[in-house]
């Protein structure tokens, strides 16, 4: 391009005397933005499309949702098993093609029982997330607005319940109260929002210095606009992160507790005790505990890469 | 003048989502041996992109150099390896950065951060390199080197930590320094004090300097050569009687014009530049001040005009320096 | 000479700095700022002006003295009186990065004020008032749907600008909203200023670092040192004839964009000394001068006060 420029002005023979015409600066013209318009989590969910590694993690993660959802009920309608129904004739069959994870040792299908203990896995890792969102953005957002003595007090009292060690305390929760879904649920968020309130109490109080909630202060904005309108949407891609990142904890959890026998109690199957009832006889029916560890571990892998990937889309300084 | 850097038509350009920033386009420029040299731009500008480019520091990707050839003392930088490019950081070429709060490694002495580079390059012994080092921030204004050698940079203030950045860059004697902003951090009176040292500096070791500046008052005060860029082009280059005595593109008038003087009359307005920089992602293919232009023809937009040269050091790049332009045009 | 619409008076903030120091950012300053008009207030970095400036609006509450707004003492006002009072007092910020809320779009960066203050009416009306305030800071009304990272440095400036304006203020503190722009863009946005004072008969004060252009817009200058008011005058008065010599300093180390200036001048430089505001101590060098502890503003002709050793 630039070897052409230099001819034209070598031969000035091509240049027409219009050419010079004068049309001046327009003011209005030199102020276009040219590049589209975008928003912030547009932007981010953009970058999370591009990420392979995480989409294929959304899709695992997908499949696995709609499994637990449809699962118990296909194999249903297709073969007529249900979720508690034994057949003492057919115990501890191997995958075959009515039974397509096999049964167990009462002779129950192990299709539905790995679905069924799939969706209670993902209810329990959901529901703790969210209350351990709900809790941890209410503490960590009153620790880090309201900052001085409160905050002071108040991250003292979580330092010291997080010193306690969880296990002791979910344990003896466990053994107090009567074990149900609903206790296993309590175990695990009395002591799984005070990482949340940490990470929501450090971004607010990074945030709240920052000249835009001070224009808003200046403009007489109350706490509660500045709290929700300025503070926390700003702070929402860690807290998203964090949320992602402790489903897969709270599904560890509840099956580590399961599988100690601690858990959800029988009929009810989660994952974790399905794979403890399978360790008497792993080594000869070793699709018993295969279905369920597999799901399982997908699922964690899963949500951990997503995490990951949000991570990334919603703070690209992490990475270069 | 024995030119020691040849910057010779340089494109440089940055990946970004949506297409490509073409930050630098045509860049061609030389340093003569013992000159000070500014580079003089706006943000966005590719000012900065250059110096690095230079130091070959630019991260790779996003960035990549499309085209072009630096010549140091004879020698392309841009086909050199990593590994012959850090025998060239620090020994040849020396970098001065905008920031000296974080530009120096805050866990390491500010003695040992010298005496580093020194034993590096120099193969000089401990002492050898203590010796050279305390001697060095003598050079550079500061009291007390020999205690000031074993502190850490927290225990340095702001201009403090730009001298001890200049010590460390000019410890090796090296025939380029590239300052980049190595003043805009700092306080008017703190930067009167290093614009000083490295004037001090280079008539003691005959360095040629690169100043990459926004601030024309600063090179005003500091440099031989000038080289005025915008939207990743040089648009006029000169010394710098000739540009600030007699600028001939309408940018560099424009920046003259809109900057205000002490000994300016009161209420006399300044004169701005209207509109913004261009978007270098889609950079216009004529002149890219066109839009801001007040003297823009009708070919500014179409093509992009090549040099005007006024005397062996001045040139510019306007249409409105070509001969047709004052036959062609309607006056003014 | 038109009415005092702002006066200070022995306004002091002092911060906590840890272990016992405190930081007397801000130390008995004074002045008064006539409607209409603009003071310029200068000084180096952590010289306290932009706490000034934010204690002032009260985002900081005082460690002491008081801030008169037409005749009122802010720091007396109930939190409804002063949400109200608000309306009156507006900032600009330096950062036009970090002062735009960046999940807001413009119309709603604008329009927040109009909502705090039930200014707003019908969606269309603020949609209507917002395309005025684009208007009148030379930004394009089309743009109001986009997000600030869109807008280049000074077009952010100038939607902090439409924002400080939203709600007819009187009073406009402008902290540095120059010293993050381009020079080419800088005029831009001093002319803007200037221009909307004359229009809105607007007063500042203007907080800045650069005094050239502090120069260029103010009517009286006040500068700053450690916390302190070390000389307040007439701008073309203190730049003819600095009395301080802190003032002197600053006024030799501006670079002049101008060769045969900058060739022949003489700089007066200043000893980095390490008494910093924390000590509370000046230097005692200058002829006591810089013992700003025991000093005060002497008004030495019309209108100009030096900071002077205290007699006896």
């Amino acid at each position: 391009m630039d070897s052409n420029q230099v001819q034209v002005m070598n031969s000035p023979v091509d240049l027409k005397p219009e050419d010079f015409k004068k049309i001046g600066a327009d003011e209005k013209q030199a102020e276009v933005i040219q590049r589209e318009s975008i928003s912030a989590l547009r932007d981010a969910w953009q970058r999370l499309c591009a990420n392979k590694l995480a989409m294929t993690a959304l899709w695992v993660l997908g499949f696995i949702v709609v499994a637990s959802i449809l699962g118990p009920f296909i194999s249903e309608w297709v073969h007529g098993y249900d979720y508690y129904s034994n057949d003492l004739l057919a115990t501890n069959e191997s995958p075959s093609a009515t039974h397509w994870f096999g049964t167990d040792d009462l002779g129950r299908d192990m299709f539905v029982r790995t679905w069924m203990g799939a969706r209670i896995s993902l209810f329990v890792g959901l529901v703790a997330a969210c209350i351990d969102l709900i809790i941890g953005v209410i503490y960590g957002g009153t620790m880090g607005f309201f900052g001085g003595r409160i905050d002071e007090i108040m991250n003292k009292f979580s330092e010291i319940l997080y010193s306690i060690p969880y296990l002791l305390v979910t344990i003896l929760l466990l053994v107090v109260l009567e074990p149900s879904l609903g206790t296993i649920i309590l175990a695990l968020t009395i002591t799984g929002w005070i990482n949340m309130s940490w990470i929501v109490r450090g971004e607010i109080m990074q945030l709240k210095n920052r000249e835009f909630v001070l224009a808003s202060r200046s403009m007489g904005a109350g706490s509660g606009r500045l709290l929700f309108r300025h503070l926390l949407p700003n702070a929402v891609g860690p807290i998203i992160v964090t949320v992602t990142l402790s489903v897969p904890n709270a599904i560890f959890a509840e099956a580590f507790l399961s599988f100690l026998g601690l858990g959800v109690q029988a009929p009810v199957a989660s994952l974790g005790s399905m794979i403890n009832d399978a360790l008497t006889g792993w080594l000869y029916y070793p699709w018993r505990m295969l279905f369920p560890a597999t799901v399982i571990s997908l699922t964690m892998l899963a949500f951990n890469i997503f995490g990951d990937g949000l991570r990334d889309a919603l703070d690209p300084k992490l990475k270069k | 003048m024995e030119p020691i850097l040849q910057v010779k038509d340089l494109h440089v350009s940055f990946q970004v989502k949506g297409g490509e920033v073409k930050a630098v386009r045509g860049m061609n420029f030389e340093v003569g041996k013992g000159e000070t040299v500014a580079i003089v731009g706006e943000s966005g500008s590719g000012k900065s992109v250059t110096a690095q480019t230079i130091m070959r520091l630019i991260p790779s990707p996003p960035s990549i150099i499309r085209q072009g050839e630096i010549l140091f003392q004879g020698q392309d930088m841009l086909k050199k390896t990593n590994k012959e490019m850090e025998a060239v950081r620090g020994k040849d070429i020396g970098m001065i950065f905008q920031d000296p709060m974080t530009s120096l490694n805050p866990t390491i002495k500010v003695g040992k951060q010298i005496t580093e580079v020194l034993i590096k390059h120099q193969k000089m012994t401990a002492a050898q390199a203590k010796r050279e080092g305390i001697e060095m921030l003598k050079l550079v204004g500061i009291k007390n080197a020999e205690a000031r050698f074993n502190q850490y940079p927290h225990e340095f203030s702001g201009g403090m930590r730009q001298r001890v950045m200049i010590a460390i860059a000019l410890a090796c004697r090296p025939s380029l320094l590239i300052a980049d902003e190595p003043t805009t951090a700092l306080d008017v009176t703190i930067q009167a004090q290093i614009m000083d040292v490295m004037k001090e500096m280079q008539q003691r070791l005959g360095t040629s300097i690169i100043l990459i500046t926004h601030d024309l008052g600063v090179v005003a005060g500091m440099c031989d050569r000038v080289i005025v860029m915008y939207a990743g082009e040089v648009v006029e280059t000169g010394t710098k009687w000739e540009i600030f005595k007699n600028p001939q593109h309408p940018y560099t008038k424009g920046l003259l014009r809109s900057m205000p003087r002490l000994d300016q009359k009161k209420g006399e307005p300044l004169i701005p530049i209207i509109g913004t920089p261009p978007d270098l992602i889609k950079p216009p293919i004529g002149c890219p001040f066109a839009a801001r232009c007040e003297h823009a023809m009708k070919i500014c937009e179409q093509i992009d005009p090549s040099a005007t040269v006024f005397s062996d050091s001045h040139s510019a790049r306007c249409w409105d320096l070509h001969p047709m332009a004052r036959e062609g045009g309607q006056p003014s | 000479m038109s009415k005092n619409l702002i006066e200070v008076e022995g306004l002091k903030k002092y911060f906590n700095v840890g272990g016992g120091s405190v930081l007397k950012a801000v130390n008995d300053i004074s002045f008064s700022i006539a409607e209409g008009e603009t003071l310029g207030l200068v000084g180096e970095s952590g010289c306290g002006k932009s706490t000034a400036g934010r204690t002032i609006l009260r985002l900081y509450e005082p460690t002491g003295g008081s801030v008169r707004f037409n005749g009122v003492d802010i720091n007396q006002l109930s939190p409804r009186k002063m949400k109200h009072m608000r309306r009156d007092m507006q900032m600009i910020f330096q950062d036009p990065y970090a002062s735009l809320n960046p999940r807001f779009t413009v119309t709603d960066i604008i329009g927040e004020a109009l909502d705090i203050h039930d200014m707003a009416g019908s969606r269309a009306e603020r949609k209507k008032r917002v395309e005025d305030l684009l208007d009148m800071v030379g930004l394009n009304p089309d743009h109001a749907t986009r997000y600030p990272h869109e807008f280049s440095g000074g077009q952010r400036q100038r939607i902090g600008i439409a924002r400080a304006l939203a709600v007819n203020p009187k009073f406009i503190i402008c902290d540095e909203p120059i010293s993050a722009l381009d020079v080419s863009i800088q005029a831009q946005v001093v002319n803007l200023l200037k221009d909307l004072q004359d229009r809105l008969g607007l007063t500042y004060l203007f907080i800045a670092h650069d005094l050239s252009m502090v120069k260029h817009i103010s009517d009286r200058v006040a500068v700053m040192y450690l916390g302190r008011i070390v000389e307040l005058a007439e701008s073309e008065e203190l730049y003819a004839n600095p009395l301080h010599p802190y003032t002197k300093t600053l006024l030799s180390a501006i670079p002049i964009p101008d060769p045969e200036i900058e060739a022949n001048k003489k700089r007066i430089l200043l000893d980095d000394h390490g008494n910093g505001p924390i000590h509370g101590k000046g230097d005692t060098a200058g002829g006591g001068l810089f013992d700003l502890d025991n000093s005060e503003l002497v008004e030495v002709s019309k209108g100009h006060w030096v900071s002077m050793p205290k007699k006896g």
